[in-house]
């Protein structure tokens, strides 16, 4: 491994490039531009064996992404915001013809007002269309991510598309350092793409036909459990990595922070956990006994894994960095859901919409609301 | 669907030509009729048929129309150049 100092997009461009993808379309949007543009630059400079496919779309680029892996080879591709939401039209359909895949999506806010500045509103808006959702915190986690994507997305009991969702700006464009895995070492972890069907000349198949009421529910049901089965897949994935490389993110669908004997915690996604360990760090200095728990799995939900991580606390508090417009902050729905039995109190903040800063002091503010009782949530201003 | 169902992972028709047995002839309203004291076999109805319903008889060379699967869209007879093709209300 040789160690570099880039920023999250190069790392994904990494480890897309170690994935060996066989075709990647491209359509540039910000924040994700520095995916593609280092992809791209990877390809003219020979240092990938891949064709470049530069559609004239988001739409085309989803659209392309059936036609490749439906032809037996490895897809690659990336996206963000509006770029996501001009997709969507075509996310259940990979998801529903099994196609593996991994996307990276930098996250940022959907318009109106207009705002290139990271929120989680793209991707979580997406969670109902059948793609395993991997948020990440750090640049070496977005390069790994995407490594453990293809290995899950491609597992035989899932064959399901995978995105890796990473912070746009916030993550995008942070320059860290960062572990890059050798080729060799990615090449045995990630066996050679083997689809059940695939699209020949020879052997000719109907991929994308119609499902009549009789039928259309039965191959939902084998999507669900797919998508279950994805749990305990994302697990072992997750343990098989750290022996190929030392790492490993929690138990792959939650990344648990201090949590040892705690008694109020914070559970979010992405980089504003990375701000929370900070707070946590400073709060456990003054003998305050406060954790963090990180959503790693928003699809598959984590339920039981969530259920027993919060089992000694006495108070919870979800920060959503994104609203379901006339409901709460989504990831607090699921929570409350999971841990229903669970006899905790649990507040929903809402924070960082629009790329609005997530600070030390609001983690703080949480924490005092918990431990003094408060039994509701806010915006975070 | 008489056949006992399978459900292939993410859809997939393992076998060509499945659509045959998919039968559209019920969703006539107009039957096409070849008149072929008319037909000059210029194969016009057989090219432009949407559903592939109009066959051609290997030996003598003559058309006819598969009703099992036309839909009675009648391109059939709007493209005969010598009118050889007629329509009537399909009888239920």
């Amino acid at each position: 491994m040789t160690k570099k100092v880039i920023e999250a997009s190069h790392a994904i461009a990494i480890g897309a490039r170690l994935c060996r993808p066989a075709v990647i379309p491209m359509y540039p949007i910000t924040p994700q531009t520095h995916v593609v543009e280092q992809l791209a630059e990877f390809i003219n400079n020979g240092e990938m064996d891949c064709a470049m496919l530069d559609v004239e779309s988001e739409h085309s680029a989803a659209s392309a992404v059936i036609g490749i892996v439906a032809a037996g080879s490895r897809a690659f591709t990336a996206t963000s915001s509006q770029g996501l939401a001009l997709m969507y039209e075509v996310l259940p359909i990979i998801s529903g013809m099994r196609l593996p895949a991994v996307m990276a999506v930098a996250n940022r806010a959907l318009s109106a007002p207009i705002s290139i500045w990271n929120d989680h509103s793209d991707a979580v808006s997406a969670r109902d269309q059948g793609w395993i959702q991997l948020w990440v915190e750090s640049s070496q986690e977005a390069l790994d991510a995407v490594i453990q994507g293809y290995r899950i997305s491609e597992d035989k009991d899932v064959f399901m598309p995978l995105m890796v969702c990473f912070d746009g700006f916030t993550l995008s464009h942070l320059f860290e350092p960062v572990d890059v895995p050798l080729q060799p070492a990615v090449d045995k972890f990630l066996p050679k793409f083997k689809p059940l069907y695939k699209l020949d000349v020879r052997k000719p198949m109907t991929f994308g036909p119609i499902g009549f009421p009789n039928s259309f529910m039965h191959f939902k049901k084998q999507q669900q459990e797919a998508m279950l089965n994805s749990i305990s897949v994302i697990k072992k994935v997750n343990r098989e990595f750290k022996k190929a490389f030392g790492r490993a993110y929690g138990d792959g669908l939650l990344d648990l922070y201090k949590m040892q004997g705690a008694d109020y915690a914070v559970i979010g996604m992405g980089t504003l956990c990375g701000t929370a360990r900070v707070a946590i760090d400073r709060l456990r200095k003054k003998g305050k006994r406060v954790g963090l728990i990180r959503v790693r799995s928003l699809r598959p939900f984590p339920e039981k894994e969530l259920q027993s991580a919060v089992k000694n606390l006495k108070a919870a508090a979800v920060i959503d960095r994104h609203i379901s417009l006339g409901q709460e902050g989504p990831l607090f729905t699921d929570v409350r859901n999971a841990i229903y039995c669970n006899d905790i109190s649990i507040n929903s903040y809402i924070a960082g919409l629009g790329g609005r800063d997530i600070t030390v002091n609001h983690f703080e503010k949480v924490f005092n609301d918990l431990e003094k009782g408060k039994q509701r949530g806010e915006w975070l201003f | 669907m008489p056949e006992k169902m399978k459900f292939n992972q993410g859809a997939v028709v393992t076998e060509p030509g499945s659509s045959r047995k998919y039968k559209t002839g019920a969703w006539r309203i107009f039957k096409p009729r070849i008149d072929q004291r008319k037909c000059i076999k210029c194969y016009q109805c057989w090219q432009m048929c949407p559903d592939a319903a109009i066959r051609v008889d290997a030996k003598t060379g003559k058309v006819w129309i598969d009703y099992d699967y036309c839909k009675g869209c009648l391109i059939c007879l709007t493209q005969c150049p010598v009118k050889a093709i007629e329509k009537e209300v399909e009888k239920k």
